[in-house]
């Protein structure tokens, strides 16, 4: 079993004690611990289920390799799924539960699947799941979506805030073990702006635990006066619990900081995001050990050697009493050296190579430890928890030579560099024979702006695995980093005391002759549950390809990301393949290096700052009359100001017709407001419009269209002639900003010698409609300027104050009443509408919202754009070729417009439509045309493109988009409805209301 | 994510704080010219694995258009210029053929 | 006539650093070249201080003046004082092909004070503190919005559209929050 030892644990705080809850058990932990070492502590080693077989899994990593201890952390709204247990600091009330079980962790109906394993082989849902082609949707897929997943996501909002922090450096280090500090102290001395990030909690890397001796004192002293020296540097960040989860172009850098994962609710950000921009970059995030393949080696109690001597050395637990440890290196020594030490019992080191040479393991030898080379694990015996090992001969093909009683394995099959920060931006590889792994190829580095090397590994990294040669290696790479950064570092670098290791030998099958039975059960990802057999047996179907293969079998597609399985994996293949290793490649690294929670990329984004919400200045008062807001853009607008118990349509239609009848005031402050100004203006707007602008007399209004070079109508809006060398242009709300982009690019980029300025104002002037028969009496009651027909005529403005407030009025209408459109500057925009409510309440003054207007538009036969327009519609096809000059020679869309396509007969124009019965037409409907097209659908001739009930008129009207347009009036067409029938509708004049415009023109 | 130096405020830029505009050096075609120039005004572009020429504009700081010429395949950046220019400054021709040695050139 | 409005009407948040909404600024925009005859005096007439140089914004009391592009200025003053600054950039700049326009209404202004109001800008903005030199005004983005920023006696003056005052106060009371110092 395991447990915590009397001593030990150089990592946690045996004076702190912490409780916590697995699966509702009260545990014991201590402050330091991580949450795998206290369950370990606990001799909780069962920590979950794999994936497709639901067999037990035990811990078998100490970090962010771990690929079975995956738990829901928290609960309720500070439930967190799939966190990682090996990387997840305890604290006091932490409170686990495990994964991917049902009914309980213990006992497991879905390891009925581990039954039939034989028949669940690589491919098995691509060959089962296809026939009949009915069962997917009925059978097939309910049933794989309640398999799938392992966590459960949370269904409560998340109770934890984020946030992101940009950062800048010259010389980022990701990794604080030795070589990435090593490389800081280089860096640093060099006057560069140095940042250091390290995901764990703890400096200093395996260097403690491996017994460095580092400039002649153990490395963990090295390690907390280095850091010591570093903090106290002013150009020098260090930065804990700080993942660097991906290097991108640049010299972008995204690291995920674990602000307070083990405070929680201390009011700290859960996670901070850095948004680092690094000059280059030292990748210092040492190896991970790779575990063997041999029959049962996921049975919980296998372990990998070196999280076997982490838990031991760092948190003081022991894995069990008896370890036997299996290795093809020198390196699995110091595991069964730390176990000794500790007093703990190992029976046997089973080392896979003909001849043990080494130093370490003459120490181990001195130790009284039995070692037996040339020999493999056969099959290791246990369920929940090994019970013991078979041995053989590592050449044979798995005769079993003894039997081993033990509680737990820990295995080292070599180490392969964490190269992921060097290849996510395209640095490339290349294959190292001699210790069996693919390491970063410096030449092929990856490049930034200036086309120069960016990223640079160090160290274990870098594939220099041990202490000395990593230093070493840490202080030739800052070396060059700091050259390159055009700076002289003037620190003196430390040696690490050598401790020569003789060379490993690679296997990847164990024994090397294994047969079917024996490697159906040796697993190479764990949380996937994919072994040696499913990859064999993807080569044998052809999947050749690594890229094929890891999907054929989901090989390193579990959360872990292959992080232990990629290597063996592939060496696998090569050898079913039978080619070599770098022949068959490896698979592309891609960020994050570990998962980053969603949380953490949305950072500040959530619930009221989620986006930016635009507000006019009268957006409170809408609010406090309980108006519904409608979403424009980013902007909120009044849709209708229900009263009572107003239905949303009741509200629209009242506010229509007491807008016909007395007065109505809308919110009109969105519209985009933009000043051209200059000698060429004049020129500019005319080959912006598609109608002449510059003839428009001072004081006039004028609307005009504004067309892409395509020709296709982009915006629209009244232009206003302000002083003989400014206009102001209108624009739709969601235009303003994209409007003004397009007219500052053809006068930067296209005619940049034209005299012309422009200025967005949108926001400098909320604006009114005040419309309906009495709005003249409205401004008359406000006063301070005369709004007479005479003095102010339709499609004229004058500038004075109403109320006391500078204003501007525009006489124009979007209603087809007579209506006034009023500019205030924002700071009394409020006070103006206030003012227009208060004056206007005798005569029946009502605000009215985005729906009403809409509705009294298309009544007026007023085109809007994004309803009548899609990107595809000209103006001829809406019958504007009245707003079209015909003498320019030149405007913006005039070429575009001229394509013969365009001119078709069948193309659809704008037209009105009435249905016989007075229904209105669903939105988006279609008109049916005879016969059907080459997919089996009807043909259609047309759409509907406003549609709406008429309160004014008491029926459905609409416009609508038809072959021939008005040269159909009087036919009778069908849309489609969405119950799936047809309504039969006239072709009418789109004007349905005032068709002569005397009501606006008062 | 690209950083670009705005030539006109020289700020260095983080993409977020720009705006694309896709390929530079277009010629314009209007009223007059055939369906092919036309087309090719519109339509056609090189859209280059390598050296290729942008418009971008520092939207979110002097509001600037701008051009870049930069490698599509590494992402090097050969040097930003003014958009009045109707072809790239002669010493950033001169630095991509120092380091492209087989650019076919600006056509 | 009633007293002008700024969009939050004087908000303020105290956290790590302060952050207070200012009542309503005087703001033109005046767009003209560098080299017009008219430029230094017009931008002395109205605010009192020479023509900035590129990215930098000069202060003198209550008025400054900065650039903003190479043909665009930002001129800012007591929010009553507009009206006669535009006519002494109109009589200053006569016929020189310009354009100056009041925005004073059209923007929001922060000032984030304090040892660390540094920290608040650096978790919204993709901007090098470190590297922005005295007197300069930066133009960049608060996380998903347009912002101008400048260095003032105690921290920090943020500008913004006024539509998204409400938005920018959340992000900078958010980034301000007790305990969530970066260092």
């Amino acid at each position: 079993m395991s447990t915590r030892l009397a001593k030990g644990g150089r990592l946690i705080d045996r004076s702190a004690a912490v409780e916590f809850t697995f699966n509702g058990r009260r545990l014991q932990g201590y402050v330091g611990d991580t949450l795998a070492s206290a369950l370990m502590a606990n001799d909780q080693m069962l920590v979950g289920r794999s994936f497709k077989y639901h067999r037990p899994r035990g811990l078998v990593a100490s970090g962010a390799e771990e690929p079975n201890a995956l738990v829901n952390l928290g609960t309720g709204a500070r439930l967190e799924p799939n966190a990682r247990a090996t990387t997840t600091e305890v604290f006091d009330g932490l409170s686990a539960s495990s994964q991917n079980h049902w009914p309980s962790l213990e006992f497991d109906v879905g390891v009925i699947n581990n039954a039939i394993a034989r028949f669940l082989p690589a491919g098995f849902y691509y060959k089962t799941f296809i026939h009949p082609r009915a069962a997917w949707k009925h059978v097939f897929e309910p049933f794989i979506r309640q398999s799938a997943g392992l966590g459960k996501a949370p269904k409560e909002g998340d109770a934890d805030s984020y946030e992101h922090a940009y950062a800048f450096c010259d010389i980022l280090i990701a990794g604080g073990g030795v070589a990435g500090l090593q490389a800081a102290l280089i860096a640093a001395s060099s006057g560069s702006r140095v940042m250091v990030l390290e995901q764990n909690a703890h400096w200093g890397g395996r260097a403690p635990v491996d017994g460095d001796v580092i400039g002649g004192v153990p490395a963990a002293d090295w390690i907390s006066d280095t850091i010591a020296v570093l903090g106290q540097m002013d150009n020098v960040t260090l930065r804990a619990r700080c993942m660097v989860a991906g290097s991108y172009d640049h010299g972008y850098v995204l690291a995920d900081e674990k602000v307070a994962d083990h405070t929680p609710g201390d009011g700290r950000p859960k996670h901070r995001l850095w948004r680092i921009r690094a000059g280059r970059i030292i990748s210092a995030t040492g190896a991970l050990e790779r575990p063997l393949a041999f029959a049962g080696n996921d049975i919980p109690g296998v372990m990998l050697a070196s999280a076997v001597r982490d838990y031991v050395v760092n948190h003081g637990v022991s894995p069990g009493d008896r370890t036997v440890v299996v290795t093809n290196n020198d390196d699995g020594y110091r595991t069964a050296i730390a176990l000794r030490s500790v007093g703990l019992e190992v029976p046997l080191i089973v080392d896979a190579r003909a001849e043990v040479t080494g130093e370490l393991p003459a120490r181990a030898r001195a130790l009284g430890i039995r070692i037996t080379a040339g020999r493999a694990i056969v099959k290791v015996k246990g369920g929940k928890r090994v019970t013991g090992v078979c041995i053989g001969l590592q050449a044979g093909e798995g005769a079993v030579l003894e039997e081993v009683v033990c509680d737990a394995v820990a295995m080292s099959g070599g180490w392969s560099p964490v190269v992921h920060l060097f290849s996510h931006c395209g640095g490339k590889l290349i294959w190292d024979e001699d210790q069996a792994h693919f390491r970063p190829d410096a030449e092929r580095a990856p490049t930034n702006q200036d086309g120069a090397a960016m990223v640079f590994a160090a160290g274990a990294a870098n594939g220099a695995l041990q202490g000395d040669l990593a230093m070493a290696d840490a202080a030739r790479v800052a070396g060059i980093v700091v050259q390159a950064a055009g700076r002289t570092s003037t620190a003196v670098a430390a040696s690490a005391a050598p401790t020569p290791e003789a060379a490993m030998e690679p296997v990847w099958v164990m024994p090397q002759g294994a047969g079917p039975k024996l490697r159906m059960k040796m697993w190479l990802d764990f949380q996937n549950d994919v072994k040696v057999s499913d990859v064999q047996l993807a080569a044998r179907e052809g999947y050749a390809s690594v890229e094929h293969t890891k999907r054929y079998t989901t090989l390193g597609m579990a959360t872990d990301q292959g992080k232990l399985s990629n290597i063996n994996g592939l060496a696998v293949l090569a050898q079913a393949l039978n080619d070599k290793i770098p022949n068959v490649g490896t698979t592309t690294f891609r960020p994050p290096y570990t998962p980053v929670p969603l949380g953490a990329l949305a950072g500040e984004s959530r619930g009221e700052i989620f986006q930016p919400l635009r507000r006019t200045p009268m957006h409170g008062w809408h609010e406090a009359a309980g108006a519904y807001l409608e979403p424009v853009g980013l902007w909120r607008r009044a849709y209708c100001y229900p009263r009572g118990g107003e239905s949303h349509s009741e509200a629209v239609h009242r506010e229509i017709l007491n807008t016909r009848a007395n007065v109505g005031l809308l919110d009109a402050s969105t519209l985009g407001k933009i000043i051209v100004k200059g000698p060429d203006a004049g020129r500019f707007l005319d080959m912006l419009y598609t109608n002449v602008m510059s003839t428009l007399p001072v004081g006039k209004c004028r609307y005009g269209l504004m067309c892409n070079e395509q020709g296709f109508l982009s915006d629209d809006g009244v232009v206003v002639r302000l002083s003989e060398d400014t206009w102001l242009c209108h624009t739709t709300t969601g235009g303003a900003e994209r409007i003004h982009g397009w007219m500052e690019d053809w006068l930067q980029c296209e005619w940049w010698d034209w005299q012309v300025y422009t200025a967005n104002v949108t926001e400098q002037y909320a604006q009114i409609a005040v419309a309906g028969p009495k709005a003249r009496a409205l401004l008359e009651a406000l006063g301070g300027m005369d709004v007479s027909k005479d003095a102010l005529p339709f499609m004229g403005f004058a500038e004075g104050t109403l109320a006391g407030l500078p204003v501007r009025v525009y006489r124009i209408s979007f209603s087809g009443e007579l209506s006034y459109e009023i500019a205030v500057p924002a700071s009394h925009g409020l006070a103006l509408w206030e003012k227009l409510v208060a004056a206007g309440a005798d005569l029946g003054v009502m605000p009215y919202g985005t729906e009403a207007m809409h509705v009294m538009r298309a009544e007026k036969g007023f085109i809007m754009m994004g309803d009548e327009t899609d990107g595809t519609v000209i103006p001829q096809d809406l019958n504007l070729g009245w707003a079209i000059s015909k003498k320019k020679a030149d405007y913006l869309g005039k070429r575009g417009q001229e394509r013969v396509y365009l001119a078709r007969a069948e193309r659809f124009k704008l037209a009105g439509f009435e249905t016989l019965d007075g229904s209105v037409i669903p939105d988006g409907a279609y008109i049916i045309a005879p016969g059907v097209n080459g997919n089996g659908q009807r043909n259609t001739q047309g759409r509907v493109t406003s549609t709406y009930f008429s309160p004014t008129l008491g029926k459905g009207i609409a416009m609508g988009l038809i072959t021939g347009g008005l040269d159909r009036l009087g036919d009778v067409v069908e849309f489609n409805t969405i119950a799936g029938g047809t309504v039969a509708a006239k072709v009418v004049d789109p004007v349905f209301y005032d068709k002569e415009g005397e009501k606006q023109n008062v | 994510m690209l950083i670009l130096e705005c030539p006109y405020c020289g700020v260095k830029a983080e993409e977020t704080e720009l705006a694309p505009g896709y390929e530079a050096h277009l010629k314009r075609y209007g009223p007059g010219s055939t369906d092919e120039e036309f087309e090719a005004y519109m339509f056609a572009r090189k859209n280059p694995k390598g050296v290729h020429f942008e418009r971008w504009r520092h939207a979110y700081g002097c509001g600037k258009w701008f051009l870049a010429a930069r490698c599509t395949a590494t992402l090097e950046v050969f040097g930003t210029y003014p958009a009045q220019l109707s072809a790239p400054p002669a010493e950033i021709i001169a630095k991509i053929k120092a380091k492209r040695p087989d650019w076919k050139g600006l056509k | 006539m009633s007293d002008p409005v700024s969009a939050l009407g004087d908000a303020n948040f105290e956290g790590f650093a302060a952050v207070h909404e200012r009542g309503p600024l005087g703001m033109i925009s005046l767009r003209a070249k560098s080299d017009v005859k008219g430029l230094a005096k017009a931008i002395k007439a109205a605010v009192g201080t020479p023509v900035p140089a590129p990215r930098r914004i000069v202060v003198k009391g209550e008025k400054a003046a900065g650039w903003m592009s190479p043909d665009e200025y930002i001129l800012i003053l007591p929010y009553d004082g507009t009206a006669a600054a535009m006519a002494a950039i109109a009589d200053a700049m006569g016929s020189d092909h310009h354009l100056a326009a009041v925005v004073s209404d059209a923007r929001a202004v922060f000032d984030v004070t304090g040892p660390k109001a540094d920290q608040v800008l650096r978790k919204l903005m993709p901007v090098d503190f470190a590297a922005l030199a005295p007197g300069e005004l930066r133009r960049t983005r608060a996380a998903q919005v347009a912002a101008a920023v400048w260095a003032v006696d105690t921290g920090f003056r943020v500008v913004c559209f006024r539509s998204v005052a409400g938005y920018m106060m959340g992000l900078l009371s958010h980034s301000a929050k007790p305990g969530t110092e970066l260092a």
